[in-house]
């Protein structure tokens, strides 16, 4: 199925969101915002939830937690005791102590990258992927809103360039998408 | 923001050195690996979990990777920024993979603005028990000098105090270098002489403090490795270490000096010196007087131990000048986000139009 999107570029993130704003009021539905740095409040105007990879942090440090405990149980009381100074390993409990150190670097570790890796994997930015920005600008000093006309049946295209045309806007670019 | 992209890069750079020394002294390079608990046919042999040096293991390792990522990710935006501006085909095929397809779409920057303050909320704990775990290394142990236990603050503030130090020296004269005049101001020097001076002090107190106690413990041994420090065979390297990590911040708490930049690179010199003594004292001074005094000696460095130190210098400042070369040393979409949200309201401030 052909689409039609509409590029609206501004020059700056205050402008968009106002814009944006009274778009949204009207009943628009925006797509996609590409800017050189986060908008703040851009977000809720859009739609675009709030990230839960905090949660996942936190998922990912349990998960490392857990991994070393078991670990360095396995490693130090089951596998080899070791008796240094004797000083034996005879329960985890016992020798927690000397356990601490490395069970709070292990949680870390996973904790960071753990989120990292989703982060990079949801985001879809991996190395060697394509740039998806519709212009050079926007990773410059040039803010977009992508408008699809797809999932904007309520309103027909010449009606959206009378809202823009009212609104304002620094440049308008229409691609067809197959 | 102007500061923390190359601080980071150093942290990293300085990281990779460090590691270099641990690999060297274990005299069989390729084996180094045997450093993880990985399964093998020694018998199912693992390593120590009980022992510092492998608490330092996790810790480095933790430190290392966790700095690298989070430095990566934040870089990732700013090569997207780069790519898009890049004239040449080469440049913008080399930037387009390093950005790795970075658009800066609405959720991308939502995602991107929570996984730098967790990254930033997971290191700043890292840099305190990774100093603490060094310190570990040697407070564990039963040598006079080494066996105390204001070690793990001591090293912590060290660390910020050589740090910044280090910061100092490399930013000024990158700022000159490449024009940074704009975003690296005296405010930011000046406060960080602040920390300096903070953490100079901190160090100061420790020094004082494992003299006081060496002697209230009534340890005979303890005491004389701090007496022996300060009067013995090495007491230039304690003196050095006196003025440059105690002395010299002191002169922070004067505000024209704080803010001349000239005398600001003259006094990060003189720390970095001040920082590389107390690791020599630390060191040398407690070890080259044993318990057994057959086993008393003087250290005198080898030619080869002079070279790896100077390679590891250089080194250094390969990657460290590669970075300023290719990377964008300050954090670009930090400092647009920064200008937007408190540049204009900044310009309107009475404030603005009494220092311009």
């Amino acid at each position: 199925m052909s689409d039609k999107v509409l590029y609206v570029m501004y020059d700056d993130d205050e402008v968009l969101k106002n814009s944006a704003k009274q778009l949204v009021a009207k009943g628009v539905k925006i797509n996609e915002v590409f800017s050189p740095f986060p908008i703040h409040g851009i977000d809720p105007i859009i739609g675009v939830k709030n990230t839960r990879l905090g949660i996942m942090a936190f998922l990912y440090g349990l998960t490392g937690l857990t991994l070393a405990t078991v670990g360095m149980r396995f490693f130090m009381i089951v596998d080899w005791p070791m008796n240094i100074g004797g000083k034996p390993n005879f329960s985890y409990l016992e020798n927690m102590l000397a356990f601490v150190p490395i069970s709070f670097e292990f949680t870390v570790m996973c904790a960071a990258h753990g989120m990292a890796i989703t982060y990079l994997l949801r985001n879809k930015t991996l190395p060697g992927m394509p740039a998806q920005n519709p212009d050079p600008r926007t990773t410059d000093d040039k803010f977009v809103m992508e408008i699809r006309l797809s999932e904007n049946h309520n309103v027909t295209e010449a009606e959206l360039d009378g809202m823009l045309q009212e609104i304002g806007y620094l440049e308008l670019d229409k691609k067809e998408i197959k | 923001m102007a500061i923390n992209r190359s601080a980071e890069a150093m942290t990293i750079f300085a990281v990779f050195m460090a590691g270099t020394f641990p690999l060297i002294h274990m005299g069989r390079l390729w084996v180094g690996y045997w450093v993880m608990p990985i399964p093998n046919q020694f018998g199912s042999l693992w390593v120590n979990f009980n022992s510092p040096l492998l608490w330092d293991v996790f810790a480095i390792s933790t430190y290392l990777s966790v700095s690298l990522v989070f430095w990566y990710i934040g870089l990732i935006p700013d090569f997207a920024t780069i790519r898009d501006r890049a004239k040449k085909p080469l440049a913008k095929k080399m930037y387009s993979i390093l950005s790795f397809g970075w658009s800066g779409r609405a959720k991308h920057w939502n995602r991107f603005e929570l996984v730098s303050l967790v990254l930033a909320g997971l290191a700043t704990p890292l840099v305190f028990s990774v100093h603490s775990i060094v310190s570990f290394d040697f407070a564990t142990s039963v040598i006079p000098g080494w066996h105390t236990t204001i070690f793990p603050p001591y090293f912590v503030a060290g660390a910020v105090f050589s740090g910044f130090a280090m910061v100092q020296t490399l930013l000024l004269i990158m700022r000159k270098a490449m024009g940074l005049e704009a975003y690296i101001h005296t405010k930011h020097v000046e406060y960080m002489n602040i920390v300096i001076m903070v953490t100079g002090s901190i160090v100061g107190t420790a020094y004082i403090t494992e003299l006081f106690i060496s002697w209230y413990s009534g340890v005979e041994y303890e005491s004389y490795a701090f007496i022996n420090r300060a009067t013995g065979p090495y007491w230039w390297a304690y003196w050095s270490m006196m003025t440059c990590n105690v002395i010299s911040p002191q002169l922070m708490w004067f505000r024209p000096l704080r803010r001349s930049l000239l005398f600001t690179f003259f006094i990060s010199i003189v720390v970095n010196i001040g920082m590389w003594f107390e690791r020599y004292v630390i060191i040398v001074t407690s070890i080259h007087r044993d318990y057994i005094p057959a086993a008393w000696s003087m250290h005198f460095p080898s030619h080869i131990d002079i070279a790896v130190y100077i390679g590891t210098i250089g080194l250094f400042f390969v990657f460290f000048l590669l970075f300023a070369r290719f990377f964008p040393v300050l954090a670009l979409n930090e400092v647009k986000t920064i200008l937007k949200g408190s540049g204009q309201s900044y310009k309107e401030s009475p404030d603005y139009h009494k220092h311009h």
